[in-house]
């Protein structure tokens, strides 16, 4: 169930959306209409040193005021608006969705390495899990995540992503099983630098958000791609694991693998399953993942999930399947299928 | 001392099918309470001395003896049972407390069984476990937080976190410490053989290590208990690892007791304690007031054996079973074992036996709930005891948030213990729970070995199916992974406590 896509370019060329919606809607069995998702990055180079702040409200006149004052708490609003959008005849819209351009208050995190990025996590923590109307669907500088409920087209339609122009683009086809009605459930998640579009469904739910709650992550809306995106940010940022190292922490090889390794390597792969075994994902997933520096694409150690990486020129492209890849790229020069548990690592030009 | 009560009713009639029987003597021959007696030569019966251990039933060519449980009623009454007056006149007689062998009997509910497992259907696919690897591996001992790393200066990142000693089992489970004294040197071999074959360990108990478990010492974990029979240095480097034994779920609150009848010279000699001699270990340590005083014990034991060893402690499931857990973790130990009230046990005071302590699963659920709270869960592992009785006990028991689980009541049947009960009689007709050697040598070390790595293997691959069902191929994504459970007629409080949804949720 589910598709996913994921392109980059190398140098921060910019592609509109129209593309990925595109390449998306060519992936339209693997989902039911009843939920689809964009995230792009770069596309708010004027507010480039601002944390967009992506936000549902259930009713804006409510919503909207309990929102403002707890931004003032935490910071400076620079600007907000509602997000513009385009009524379509098949989305049923049952919230609003606004955006905020926000500069935290680095002081509310004395002696963090990153206290800007920490004090929006705390933000985007206690907003989501108050029962206030009000959602923050993304939270990232020049980062934004549009997603509903609907036909990947209509949802692409509603929001206008051809306007938008990013370097870094995922997307989401969803196939719903639960809370079909509900808009922040489609893919992506989003924590400031990361996103996360998932096409799986983890036996180790419970187990992995049990681990990062216990780090101040407060998970609210019961999805992996959630659980997923708060355990890159706490591995990456808190932990200071270089990326291939998070995601073999997430996605481990076998212990019969580990122990052929040369001396070093098993010494490093046995410590991280020593030390992350609450972290690791088992049962089925393809993960597409992107900060503002790369897209990384993994797979359980079974690859019980597909996942197609093509590259042309200056993209790479990562997919549930190959035909979303050609739907953007028609001459596309090389397309791979990397092993189980063999991650895909893309990083943007320095 | 006489007393009016006389005859008391039977608990226990043999009876003997005389158009069966051929007289060939073998249950005079293997009843070690003397049940049976020659007369002439027709066979005697005196039911009144039987435990239930099924020794002649078993041994038995011609099926021709039969045993009946109470077969003399009582009046029945809701309140005075037949267990509750028979203590009194037990009691009346002898003013003493009551002593019994085995695990609690107390009918309360057992919550394993009121706990169901998950499956995986449509929106995620099993894992077959007979075409792809599941991962039954398991380290014990203490796991980084977080990891170090330094730039080589050739550029290269190397780790430089240090790993403390894990063992490493092959399958979660463990054979639990029950003495060498309580046991038979028999028993004792045909476990540690068990374990050596089956990838795990098994644990001392308090009674030293015979030299005749020195070839198996790299799969037995030596604890030290409060009266530290059998501990010197040399016992201590055989060891894989160190318990301190701290508390026992059949007997929170209370120290060991193995009775004189079981002290041996071979016993004597492996305890360090005179022949004959009841060896009671005191309730406490006598060098432990507080926990501030458990970490210098951790200590020295880490300093005698210069830190090569995983060091454990083992603490019976209480009231304040999470404080208590979140205390010893800090103390510098590298694994818990918790021992659930329905624990085993070779002989305890009935009251405390049955009506001291919490059962195993809320204790684990607690004690991994505090220590993930606490920022502790990879300080320890944790160790589930106290009634384990098969496959699917583990399986709840480490998705409830244990590490491993030690079982040891099931390996004494595995072995082919009754669970009668009377372990603390020194006469177990099966060779277990003795040291008469004529009773010893009806165990034969290499077929009870075979029997005990049988029940281990046959566990494994059961629990293997489980986890493919469930889609889980490494029993870390298992652990305290409370989701893939259901609780099924619990009540909603205790749900709250094991962190468990209902069936339906």
């Amino acid at each position: 169930m589910c598709g996913i896509f994921g392109v980059m370019d190398k140098r921060r060329q910019m592609m509109d959306g129209s593309g990925i919606r595109e390449a998306l809607s060519m992936m339209n069995e693997r989902g039911s209409g009843e939920g689809a998702g964009y995230v792009a990055y770069g596309i708010y180079p004027d507010y480039r040193d601002c944390y967009a702040l992506h936000v549902f409200f259930d009713k804006a006149c409510e919503s909207k005021a309990v929102v403002d004052a707890t931004l003032e708490q935490w910071g400076t609003i620079e600007c907000d608006e509602a997000i513009p959008t385009c009524d379509q005849p098949n989305l049923k819209a049952n919230c609003t969705p606004w955006r905020y351009f926000f500069r935290p208050d680095a002081s509310l995190a004395p002696g963090s390495a990153s206290p800007e990025k920490d004090v929006v996590t705390n933000l985007v923590m206690q907003i989501n899990a108050g029962a206030n109307g009000a959602e923050i669907v993304s939270s990232g500088k020049n980062v934004g995540v549009f997603k509903a409920s609907g036909w990947p087209e209509d949802v692409a339609d509603y929001y206008r992503i051809e306007d938008y122009e990013g370097y870094i683009w995922l997307a989401h086809n969803r196939y719903a099983t639960s809370n079909p009605d509900l808009w922040e459930r489609p893919d992506p998640f989003n924590l400031h630098d990361w996103s996360v579009v998932e096409n799986g469904k983890t036996t180790t739910y419970g187990a992995n958000r049990r681990y990062v709650e216990s780090f101040g992550y407060n998970c609210s809306t019961g999805t992996d791609s959630e659980v997923i995106a708060y355990l890159i940010d706490l591995l990456t940022r808190k932990h200071g694991l270089e990326i291939d190292l998070a995601i073999r922490a997430l996605a481990p090889s076998y212990w019969d693998e580990i122990d052929r390794m040369p001396e070093a390597e098993q010494k490093l792969n046995r410590a991280l399953r020593f030390a992350y075994g609450s972290a690791t994902m088992n049962g089925p997933f393809t993960v597409v993942a992107a900060n503002p520096d790369m897209m990384i694409g993994f797979t359980d150690r079974g690859k019980l999930r597909p996942m197609v990486v093509g590259e042309c020129g200056d993209r790479l492209y990562i997919a549930s399947e190959e035909t979303a890849i050609r739907a953007m790229e028609p001459c596309v020069e090389s397309i791979t299928r990397p092993a189980a548990g063999e991650p895909v690592i893309g990083r943007v030009a320095p | 001392m006489s007393s009016n009560f006389g005859s008391m009713p039977l608990r226990y009639r043999i009876s003997i099918d005389r158009e069966q029987c051929m007289e060939c003597g073998r249950c005079v021959e293997n009843c070690p309470y003397g049940v049976f007696r020659w007369d002439g030569n027709r066979i005697l019966i005196n039911s009144r001395n039987c435990t239930a251990c099924h020794r002649c039933v078993t041994y038995c060519p011609r099926d021709a003896i039969m045993l009946q449980e109470q077969p003399c009623d009582y009046r029945s009454h809701p309140v005075w049972t037949r267990s509750v007056r028979e203590s009194i006149y037990n009691q009346a007689r002898t003013g003493k407390i009551i002593l019994a062998g085995m695990g609690s009997v107390s009918n309360l509910p057992i919550i394993f069984d009121h706990l169901m497992l998950d499956a995986c259907q449509v929106t995620t696919p099993p894992t077959d476990p007979l075409r792809e690897p599941v991962e039954l591996r398991t380290y014990l001992g203490k796991k980084p937080s977080k990891l170090e790393f330094r730039q080589k200066p050739n550029g290269d990142v190397e780790l430089s976190t240090e790993l403390t000693p894990n063992l490493m089992l092959e399958t979660p489970i463990m054979l639990g410490h029950m003495s060498y004294g309580a046991l038979s040197l028999n028993a004792h071999v045909a476990m540690a053989r068990a374990a050596k074959e089956t990838g795990t360990y098994m644990g001392t108990g308090e009674g030293g290590l015979h030299p005749g478990l020195y070839p198996y010492q790299d799969r037995m974990i030596v604890q030290v208990a409060s009266g530290r029979f059998g501990v010197n240095i040399d016992y201590l480097e055989r060891g894989a690892a160190i318990e301190l034994k701290l508390g026992q779920g059949a007997k929170p609150g209370i120290g060991g007791h193995l009775p004189g009848e079981k002290v041996s010279a071979d016993v004597s000699r492996t305890r360090m304690i005179p022949q004959g001699s009841d060896a009671i270990s005191p309730a406490p340590h006598h060098d432990i007031y507080g926990i501030e005083d458990l970490p210098q014990l951790v200590n020295s034991v880490k300093e005698a054996t210069e830190y090569k060893k995983p060091i454990f402690a083992k603490i019976a499931a209480v009231n304040n079973n999470a404080e208590n857990v979140a205390a010893v973790a800090r103390s510098g130990v590298d694994a818990i074992a918790i021992d659930g009230f329905r624990g085993g046990t070779g002989a305890a005071p009935r009251v405390f036996r049955d009506h001291v302590g919490i059962p195993i699963e809320v204790a684990i659920a607690t004690a991994d709930k505090e220590l993930r709270k606490q920022g502790l869960r990879n300080e320890v592992s944790l160790i589930a005891c106290g009634s384990i009785r098969e496959s699917t006990d583990v399986i709840k028991a480490i998705a409830l948030g244990a590490d491993a689980v030690y079982i040891a009541t099931a390996a004494l049947a595995a072995m082919g213990c009754r669970v009668c009960g009377n372990c603390y009689q020194g006469l177990c007709s099966w060779g277990i729970a003795t040291q008469r050697p004529d009773l010893v040598a009806r165990l034969d070390p290499d077929v009870a070995s075979k029997q005990v790595a049988n029940l281990i293997h046959a566990w494994t691959l059961e629990i293997t199916e489980l986890m493919g069902a469930a889609g889980i191929n490494s029993i870390e994504s298992l652990r305290g992974n409370r989701d893939r459970l259901r609780g099924y007629m619990l009540d909603e409080g205790l749900l709250e406590i094991l962190d468990v949804k209902s069936v339906g949720a």
